[in-house]
């Protein structure tokens, strides 16, 4: 069964300098209160991986904590360009990011196959376009049909942070609304940290939600509005005002990093 | 640059799905055409969004693709892998809207980079669900703006291989020609000339012999453009 604990102690026992770091949640649950946690205990040349960088990996593409980015669409929606990931990719500042990337398609399909302990996954897609050249991909034919389909390599990462609505004491967790990717990463990460809205005594069944066994998961943390400034639903609506401002606060360097100082580090050297 | 017209775009592109079961759709203008589409021509559309919301129904234009509203008022909510694996692979959703920042000649997209990969001037979103929606919907239609930058005659990176059945700009329409498959100009919307289609294109336009007009926008088009915007 899943531990309860403070978002400082899971951080400090389950994310290490250079993992491999999946942080899920599409749209909705973001787990951004985590990432920023994860920043202020200084974790360095890590592998950020999640299929929409969004600001969530901006942030710390922005503070230097990324070696490596594995994602297959890193824009802010509906507003335009993520400016710390471009500032990393096209000038290496604050330091160069290695990328990896695939379709969603392709993401999706390798938690799935980590989730199930599969070495790949087998989709149709990639061919014709100029993907396989620069990332993990191998064509293969299908053993019955004879069909030329691709293979993408199972995501099997160190740890997965995600974000929920409630769990219960033993660490059991249920998310509702629009679902993305969370489980899958869970059960494909070799740990697994979730902090969560609010913890209850008994997990009621909501309509589409998805359950976690606190037994498939090593921590759990309370964290009340962690998915801010995405949203949990029922508990909180997207806060679409910030998301339009991280294109100011981003573009420039020196904007950014008073941000980061302002609002993310702070308390960071007591810890 | 181009007196182009993105209302008309909007409008043009929601006509297409007049007679049409299901769409998906990302954010911007093709949202905002899919949104105008069912409250004008086809309350029974199905607007399906990569955030896994089928049969979602905004009352107005969201943000992001998974803003709450798509999940409140949608028949189902599914998760991305069901999304890629069992709606849109095996072509259950009809028609696609997709966008890109770079267009060639027989529709073909690019969302990744502008310039080389490793060094690029412009680093793009990247590929998405573009790659794999183009391969399974049964029908693709691109919107993008019209201009030089957009339409080039070499893509810097091949996203998506998206053989579209209509590309709706700002200016007109263009169609696959049957034989060769190359984009061709059809329509122009009102006020436009075929000479500002072909300055504002960077290939050489092939353009159809009878040119059609596009509709004007109705009242009740506008009307209804209007109020989903201003909610």
């Amino acid at each position: 069964m899943a531990r309860v604990a403070t978002l400082s102690d899971a951080v400090a026992e389950l994310v290490g300098d250079g993992d491999a770091v999946a942080m899920e949640g599409f749209t909705q649950l973001i787990p951004f209160a985590a990432g920023h946690e994860i920043l202020r205990q200084g974790r360095r040349e890590l592998e950020l991986i999640r299929m929409t960088p969004d600001v969530l990996f901006d942030q710390m593409i922005g503070a230097g904590a990324a070696r490596k980015l594995v994602f297959s669409y890193g824009g802010n929606p509906g507003v335009g360009s993520l400016h710390r990931m471009r500032d990393a990719v096209e000038h290496g500042w604050p330091a160069p990011l290695e990328l990896e990337e695939h379709s969603h398609a392709g993401m999706a399909n390798r938690y799935v196959a980590g989730a199930s302990n599969m070495p790949c996954a087998i989709l149709r897609g990639y061919l014709g376009t100029d993907l396989p050249a620069h990332t993990q991909v191998r064509e293969l034919e299908c053993p019955f049909t004879g069909e030329r389909l691709v293979a993408v390599p199972a995501l099997a990462p160190d740890v997965a942070v995600i974000h929920a609505q409630e769990a219960d004491r033993a660490g059991n967790v249920q998310l509702w609304g629009i679902p993305g990717v969370q489980k899958e990463a869970v059960l494909a990460a070799a740990r697994s940290l979730v902090t969560v809205e609010r913890l209850v005594d008994e997990l009621e069944p909501r309509p589409g939600g998805v359950i976690i066994p606190g037994w498939a998961i090593d921590a759990v943390a309370e964290v009340p509005n962690g998915a801010w400034p995405s949203y949990a639903h029922d508990f909180s609506v997207r806060d679409n005002g910030f998301y339009r401002q991280w294109d100011e606060i981003s573009r420039e360097r020196e904007r950014f990093q008073e941000w980061l100082r302002e609002q993310v580090m702070v308390g960071a050297a007591a810890r | 640059m181009s007196a182009g017209s993105g209302e008309q775009q909007t409008v043009v592109a929601a006509r297409r799905l007049a007679d049409v079961a299901s769409v998906f759709i990302g954010v911007g203008r093709p949202s905002t055409a899919a949104i105008l589409a069912r409250a004008v021509h086809n309350p029974d559309l199905h607007l399906v969004y990569e955030s896994g919301t089928i049969g979602a129904k905004p009352r107005r234009v969201p943000l992001s693709i998974g803003d709450g509203e798509l999940a409140e008022t949608a028949d189902a909510v599914v998760s991305v892998p069901e999304m890629f694996n069992y709606w849109i692979a095996p072509g259950r959703i009809e028609v696609a809207f997709l966008g890109a920042a770079q267009v060639d000649r027989f529709g073909n997209l690019n969302s990744t980079v502008i310039g080389p990969y490793d060094s690029p001037r412009t680093r793009l979103p990247g590929a998405g669900g573009a790659p794999e929606i183009a391969l399974g919907c049964p029908e693709v239609i691109v919107i993008a703006p019209h201009s030089t930058r957009t339409f080039v005659e070499q893509l810097d990176f091949l996203t998506t291989v998206a053989a579209p059945t209509a590309v709706i700009t700002d200016l007109g329409v263009l169609e696959p020609d049957p034989e060769t498959a190359e984009l061709t100009l059809t329509a122009l919307h009102p006020g436009v000339e075929a000479d500002q289609v072909r300055a504002a294109t960077g290939f050489e336009l092939a353009v159809a012999p009878e040119l059609a007009r596009t509709e004007p926008a109705s009242a009740a088009e506008l009307g209804a453009l209007a109020e989903l915007l201003a909610r």
